[in-house]
């Protein structure tokens, strides 16, 4: 038996910026269900594991996940869990589940819907509940804080940013430097959209998975790791957590990285943190600046790196969680 | 590589009381993580990973609060997994901080549960009116309350059973310093005397609502050489909806689909008599009769039998619940994993006053959702 892990299969529901379904995410997910399985030719009942990542929070009630499970269709029962967080951390569980022996495919799956919500405000319930909270420090104005150290410090320049955004969304960057602050120094343009949407990526060990598909991206590595929650006790300008952990993954010689950067700032950042040079393409598929579905944003970096990685080529899929890139997964996948 | 083997090799909880205002969430976690730490004899340097695990974050009203926890919860500079299954959760975080030591990706592992209902409203956070489903309106006994009168109907059973239960998990819990409600003068008269909250559950029959925090260590072989431990003989989850057409609700398909697979993984042919001591998920006391049959200890209908003869307290052919069990300690998001825990405890002589005589095999024991999450997990003295 063979501990390699690939990714053979990614869906994804469209981008939009209001669905009209449900925050359970059931409308978004029935339907690439469907083009995930099909993909590899695979029913439900050949499912070994199911996880997905959610937040409560982001649907406005409780157990949001449960009526998800609908989606599935989940009888007979299934093996199945939840985490609270982007569907890159169940991806994670996932792999690890798949690596004990236990099961040989898994699905994966994150859903949001933050047009539901104002989703800043409702990122700031993320925050110390006795001494941050009450000041509703929104998430946007916090993203403003760490992208206004980098620019004093001299990282980036705010025409840096520029460039990112145009390269993600499209635009010229001396029109947009021309357009208002939204965050000083953020625009809106270097802020992700907010987006309804939901992924799917199904995981199988390598022996199931070279009869699935013909391009499988195996999963070399995966860590992850968390900071402090005290902004005022961490370096905003760097992420040394998504460093230990490409580190810990062993990210070297990536020619290819999809980056969970809601902020243009975070993407340059990241870029300087990693070591990533010219030679590596860096979202590729737009990026979260194109798209940022909540919750399956990072699991979609792990399924866009797997289907744009070349054979030979090595990819570097990272997923965030938390105010200021507060928490950071790093995949790193290779193609035969 | 394969399937490494896993072991407890602590576990640590808080005193449960219906509001710790004495301590901060971050507090409350540290309390049971301190005494995990110290029963396992280690501390946070020796700790890998972190997974933490709770119900509904609108219980407290904090987005993933694992992030605000991380610097109390030992987790800043490591790996931070956050699991939520709805009730089930606290058993559902214990297997998968197991599935990273059996995955071979981690040495030591530390589990993590909390709830701290008194931070917010748990009846707001339940009820919460969504599109498409009808609305419960009268909390979880409002819930499971048709449930318990369909067992009654199918069963048989004589209507005092559930009382029954409820007189042995209350002076069970009184045995355990850390319950939340510890009444040993409590009689079968004083809880058919208890007002009726949700015919046929009465109030003595109900869980409390509790603050409190469950902490388990987890290690590897190499971590628990030497050292008394509790290793993990199987582990299993299921998931079913919520509801459908023919849905069996009081005996469902994913709790005996869990069961099925667990005791098949820990080579058990005959739980009733291979299992010393189970810790069971019993928010209402008749829980225990229903969860005995879908746990295939006995055959369908005849789980009251066994509660009636005795042979489920203390001393009892299989005692459930010693530790008192959520009729005596509910902090939702803690009460599966302090069944995991309590189980650990039990095969590692652990127990104190409510120790089970020379228990070498115990099973753990969660549900949540409609009685449709279901994790569990047998952990016995010697290694599987």
């Amino acid at each position: 038996m063979t501990d390699n892990v690939s990714v053979v299969s990614f869906a994804q529901a469209p981008h939009v910026r209001e669905t009209h379904g449900t925050t359970n995410g059931v409308e978004m997910l029935v339907p690439i269900f469907k083009e995930a399985l099909d993909n590899v030719g695979l029913s439900k009942e050949d499912i070994g594991f199911w996880c997905s990542g959610s937040s409560d929070y982001l649907a406005g009630r409780a157990f949001s996940f449960i009526a998800a499970v609908d989606a599935i269709g989940a009888f007979p029962p299934i093996h199945e869990s939840h985490v609270e967080a982007d569907a890159a951390w169940a991806l994670y569980e996932a792999w690890v589940k798949i690596r004990t022996g236990e099961v040989d495919t898994a699905l994966v799956y994150g859903f949001g819907k933050s047009s539901a919500g104002q989703l800043r405000r409702v990122l700031a319930m993320q925050l110390d509940p006795y001494t941050v909270g009450p000041l509703w420090p929104d998430a946007v104005s916090i993203a403003g804080l760490q992208a206004r150290f980098g620019l004093d410090a001299g990282l980036w320049t705010e025409r840096d940013m520029a460039e990112v955004a145009a390269r993600g969304r499209g635009g010229d960057p001396d029109e947009l430097l021309r357009r208002p602050y939204f965050a000083d120094p953020l625009r809106k343009h270097d802020c992700a959209p907010i987006t309804d949407g939901a992924a799917v990526v199904i995981l199988a060990r390598d022996d199931r998975a070279r009869d699935l598909t013909e391009r499988p991206a195996r999963i070399t590595s995966i860590h992850h790791r968390v900071e402090t929650p005290h902004l005022g006790a961490r370096d905003l300008t760097t992420s040394p957590s998504t460093v230990a952990a490409a580190k810990a993954a062993g990210a070297d010689g990536v020619t290819l990285a999809e980056l969970h950067t809601p902020f243009s700032h975070q993407e340059i950042l990241l870029r300087q943190a990693l070591g990533l040079g010219d030679e590596v393409r860096v979202n590729p598929s737009g990026g979260p600046l194109s798209g940022n579905p909540m919750f399956a944003a990072g699991l979609a970096r792990i399924g866009e790196a797997a289907t744009r990685i070349r054979p030979g080529e090595r990819a570097l899929a990272h997923a965030t969680s938390g105010p200021a890139l507060q928490q950071n997964l790093v995949c790193v996948l290779e193609a035969d | 590589m394969g399937k490494q083997r896993a072991a407890v090799l602590g576990v640590g909880q808080t005193h449960h009381r219906s509001k710790r205002l004495d301590v901060t969430m971050a507090g409350l976690c540290r309390e049971a993580i301190d005494r995990a730490l110290a029963d396992a004899g280690l501390t946070f340097a020796d700790i890998d990973a972190v997974v933490l695990g709770k119900a509904p974050d609108l219980f407290e009203g904090v987005m993933m609060p694992e992030l605000m926890l991380a610097d109390a919860l030992g987790a800043t500079g490591k790996p931070l997994l956050r699991v939520h299954t709805a009730g089930s959760v606290g058993g559902s975080t214990a297997n998968v901080a197991a599935s990273l030591v059996h995955g071979g990706e981690h040495s030591r592992v530390l589990a993590v549960a909390f709830e701290k209902q008194s931070e917010s409203n748990a009846m707001w956070a339940l009820s919460i009116s969504v599109p498409f489903h009808m609305p419960v309106g009268a909390g979880a006994g409002g819930y499971f309350a048709p449930h318990v009168r369909s067992y009654i109907r199918r069963s048989g059973a004589p209507s005092h059973i559930g009382a029954l239960v409820a007189v042995k998990d209350r002076r069970n819990g009184a045995k355990n310093q850390f319950a939340h409600l510890r009444q040993s003068d409590i009689t079968l008269e004083s809880v058919q005397a208890s007002a009726m909250l949700w015919d046929p559950i009465r109030y003595d029959e109900t869980c409390p609502s509790s603050d409190g925090a469950c902490a388990i260590v987890l290690g590897d072989e190499s971590a628990a050489q030497g050292r008394d431990a509790a290793w993990i003989h199987a582990t299993a989850m299921r998931t079913e909806p919520t509801t459908f057409a023919g849905r069996d609700q009081v005996n469902p398909r994913a709790g005996r689909d869990a069961a099925a697979a667990l005791w098949r993984e820990a080579g058990i042919d005959d739980p009733l008599s291979q299992v010393d001591a189970a810790e069971i998920y019993v928010p209402f006391s008749w829980f225990e009769p229903m969860w005995l049959e879908n746990l295939g200890f006995t055959e369908e209908g005849q789980g009251w039998k066994l509660t009636e003869a005795g042979e489920t307290e203390l001393g009892g052919r299989l005692p459930v619940n010693p530790s008192g069990g959520v009729l005596s300690s509910n902090p939702i998001g803690a009460s599966g994993m302090l069944r995991f825990g309590e189980a650990a405890m039990q095969v590692m002589g652990r127990a104190g006053e409510h120790q089970v005589d020379g228990a070498r095999i115990a099973l753990g024991h969660a549900y949540g959702g409609g009685s449709q999450y279901f994790s569990m997990w047998v952990v016995g003295a010697e290694k599987p």
